[in-house]
């Protein structure tokens, strides 16, 4: 078994208007900001995990967040993997 | 009749909901804590009241959608059996897979707590027998989270299907973006299932079932279940 730390960023489709991700946008196009572009607020969840190997790992964790922790009606998930030493 | 009102850690409608079956619909009503694993023999209409199920961590409905009560309410459900979501109740619907799509942040991004008008979709469902075809409620909505979301396919099924039960509007029953509170995809405010069994929608009919306190259109819901529920028996 190995131990993997993962970090999960969960954000709406792209498809989907994000009005959070505008407003802030739109306060920093005020606040001397006006060069940023594309702002889309997500979540972050960081969580440790055991499995054989970083795929099975990464598969787990997909399985999760298809589950629970994103809602793919509205939501993508992307996940990174650190494997932690024993 | 009998309506099963589940209480979650969070559930803040779940007294509205009891009064509103028992002292205005003069029915029976039992309350069902979200441990529980079955439903009592004999419940025709399980509630899923209002509130901040868990606090609305992750996301609002997330949580409690996979609390021990919910396996039951799925069975419920499948059996046939009625299932009414009321605000977090209906977010907690479209978490579990009951109902198709999901439930956005508003589109003005602010907890919008006001009386709005509905129009009636479907005056033929358990939910909305007692109703007619276009029939215009005045019932609250207390919401963050209320922007009716699916794909356009799963709208255009919607429609067809007469699966939108209502949808908001004026005064005079017309749907615009002007009478739409929360950015919901075409007006939709509630919305059924495929069988007709169950309903999730955004407004609160329990909190408008006595004439006492100013308004009691809300009362055509629990009115219409519990006549669905006696041309069964």
């Amino acid at each position: 078994m190995k131990h993997f730390k993962a970090s999960i960023t969960v954000s709406l489709r792209k498809s989907i208007l994000d009005v959070q991700g505008k407003t802030v946008e739109h306060a920093l196009h005020s606040t001397n900001f006006p060069m940023i572009k594309n702002t889309r607020i997500g979540k972050h969840v960081e969580l440790e995990i055991d499995a054989e190997n970083a795929e099975k790992a990464h598969a787990l964790l997909s399985d999760a967040c298809k589950t629970i922790i994103a809602n793919p009606i509205m939501e993508d998930y992307h996940i990174e993997l650190h494997e932690m030493e024993a | 009749m009998r309506f099963g009102i589940v209480v979650f850690p969070g559930s803040n409608c779940d007294h509205d909901a009891w009064y509103a079956t028992t002292h205005n619909a003069d029915s029976e009503a039992i309350m069902l804590w979200h441990k529980d694993t079955s439903i009592p023999k004999g419940t025709d209409c399980i509630i899923l009241p209002g509130g901040f199920s868990y606090g609305d961590y992750l996301r609002c409905g997330a949580i409690a959608r996979v609390s021990p009560i919910m396996a039951a309410v799925t069975q419920h459900a499948k059996r046939g059996g009625y299932v009414l979501g009321i605000c977090n109740g209906f977010q907690i619907l479209t978490e579990s897979g009951l109902l198709p799509g999901a439930l956005l942040r508003n589109t003005s991004l602010n907890f919008i707590c006001k009386d709005v008008f509905l129009r009636t979709e479907n005056s033929v469902s358990p939910f909305t027998n007692s109703l007619e075809q276009g029939q215009i409620l005045r019932v609250p909505i207390a919401h963050g989270e209320g922007n009716y979301f699916a794909d356009e396919d799963t709208l255009n099924m919607l429609e067809q299907q007469g699966r939108v039960a209502f949808k908001y509007c004026d005064v005079n029953g017309n749907t615009h973006l002007e009478s739409n509170p929360n950015g919901s995809a075409r007006n939709i405010a509630g919305i059924l299932n495929e069988q007709g069994n169950v309903l999730g929608m955004m407004p609160h009919p329990e909190r408008c079932c006595d004439i006492q306190i100013g308004n009691a259109d809300g009362l055509a819901v629990f009115q219409s279940l519990i006549s669905a529920a006696e041309l069964l028996i």
